[in-house]
């Protein structure tokens, strides 16, 4: 992957900041997120929520109807594809998707490796419940991070821990000396380099999404004022009553998030929110996948 | 001489980031009243175009900036801030402020496949460099639209009186002179 284009990936996900990425399964779906305000789409099969009551092997999205998505919207497409699964991402690299998510919430094809993600052209997105995990994707060749959170629950919890994780430890590596950065990078297994840019800069060094488990306005609100720089929406929206009207809240709660008026007029009103699953009745932790 | 930056969605930060380098001060719009704050130019950011127009619309702040450019008021668009101002768009009925006279096409150079960094001449500037995400370009504009700038036979810069908008980002760069540019114009219309 040449300098240029891993910055140019960077700086397409700096675009999206501020903004909701929505799970969408169809074009009329599609369509549905983009006049709502969705500053991306991701297209799949089945949202998360479907997937964990489906159970069985979760895999790439037919990229036919991937295509069906791209015609429909002139937003940013995104794809899942297995983590590890590099066949996979050559795929919709093929297909000209415009951000790859490496993701836990399809079955992972490799239990050890990632993908080399320096070797493609396309940008990738990868989750991670804490620093270690986003660095070790960072080095890998991700341009955009997103938290695990805990994908197709309804459930915020997973999102807050790990997003206050990640804040916890970019503050203790900013506290550091310099001379403990090497031990620091050992112990999270990635390159002085990345630790040293994040001791300095107080941040990582691509841009950090909320992801897995937001529902309401308020989820997404409560997010952005963890520090996330954008949200992505998965089964929140279309497993939810009133879809269209949903996502259009949700979109303008994440642009003022600190605005509680505003945010309380948002929240009339929206019909059922998705039902959701509570942490302790998960049976199978998505997070877990892929470290 | 304050800078209002419209921090509905996408790279606003960069610009503000730019300006305070420059040592200018900035606000951020995201609701209306926010814009009681007075404020003497105002950047469209690079994002997406159709999540800043609609955006613009329900927070109740379309018609009074689009009032303000009317009147005056310096306003820079860069990537989808130029989409944002455009009178015209290929293949689509949109039109958002269209306060600037020009036929832009969106997603012009394709995917993000098609994104690239280049350097081009900018009238009255030399050469700087440019990223183009994902970006449009002008395809046309009307006689009084100044061109500032033709990379690869495609307008990538316009002037039209008190609006600039360019087809790259040059918030991504260290490179200040497209700022400085609107600055200037700034200057010009505030004295005038």
């Amino acid at each position: 992957m040449k300098e240029n284009r891993y910055e140019l990936n960077k700086e397409l996900a700096q675009m999206l900041k501020g903004g909701v990425i929505m799970d969408v399964t169809t074009p009329e779906q599609a369509k549905i997120a983009e006049a709502a305000g969705a500053c991306a789409v991701m297209a799949l099969e089945r949202i998360p929520a479907d997937i964990r009551a489906a159970k069985g092997v979760a895999r790439m999205s037919d990229p036919k109807m991937i295509k069906g998505i791209q015609k429909a919207v002139s937003i940013p497409v995104m794809a899942k594809c297995r983590i590890g699964h590099f066949t996979e991402a050559q795929i919709l690299e093929a297909i000209e998707i415009d951000y790859i998510d490496e993701s836990e919430v399809l079955s992972p094809a490799d239990d050890v490796y990632h993908i080399d993600k320096r070797k493609f052209q396309v940008p990738f997105v990868c989750g991670a419940k804490d620093l270690g995990e986003a660095l070790r994707r960072i080095n890998e060749g991700a341009s955009m991070i997103r938290t695990k959170g805990e994908p197709g629950t309804g459930d915020i919890i997973q999102a807050v821990r790990h997003m206050r994780m990640m804040n916890r430890e970019i503050a203790k590596l900013s506290s550091m000396r310099e001379d403990e950065l090497y031990q620091a990078a050992k112990e999270l297994e990635v390159p002085y380099e990345l630790v040293s840019y994040v001791h300095i800069q107080g941040k990582l060094p691509v841009v950090n999404f909320a992801a897995g488990g937001v529902a309401t306005p308020a989820d997404a609100a409560l997010m952005m004022q963890l520090g996330a720089e954008g949200v992505f929406v998965g089964s929140g929206i279309f497993k939810s009553g009133d879809p269209a009207k949903r996502a259009a809240a949700i979109v303008k709660a994440v642009t003022n998030f600190n605005d509680a008026k505003l945010i309380a007029e948002l929240s009339e009103d929206l019909g059922e929110a998705m039902v959701g699953i509570n942490e302790k009745e998960i049976e199978l932790l998505m997070a877990e996948r892929g470290k | 001489m304050v800078v209002a930056i419209l921090a509905l969605q996408g790279a606003f930060i960069e610009h503000e980031q730019t300006l305070h380098n420059m040592g200018i001060e900035t606000i951020q719009i995201r609701k209306k009243t926010d814009l009681d704050t007075p404020f003497d130019g105002l950047i469209l950011p690079g994002g997406e175009s159709t999540v800043m127009g609609k955006l613009l619309k329900e927070l109740d702040l379309f018609d009074i900036i689009k009032n303000k450019i009317e009147d005056g008021l310096p306003v820079f668009g860069t990537c989808a801030g130029l989409i944002l101002l455009a009178s015209h768009i290929v293949d689509d009925n949109t039109v958002h402020f269209g306060t600037l006279p020009a036929t832009v096409v969106r997603n012009a150079y394709g995917r993000q496949l098609g994104s690239f960094y280049t350097e081009g001449n900018v009238e009255g500037l030399g050469q700087i460099p440019m990223k183009f995400i994902r970006a449009p370009y002008v395809k046309s504009v009307d006689d009084h639209t100044k061109v500032l700038s033709i990379v690869d036979e495609k307008i990538v810069a316009i002037q039209y009186k008190n609006q600039l908008g360019v087809a790259f980002h040059p918030e991504l760069t260290d490179n200040h002179q497209i700022h400085q540019y609107f600055i200037d114009i700034i200057n010009q219309y505030t004295v005038a």
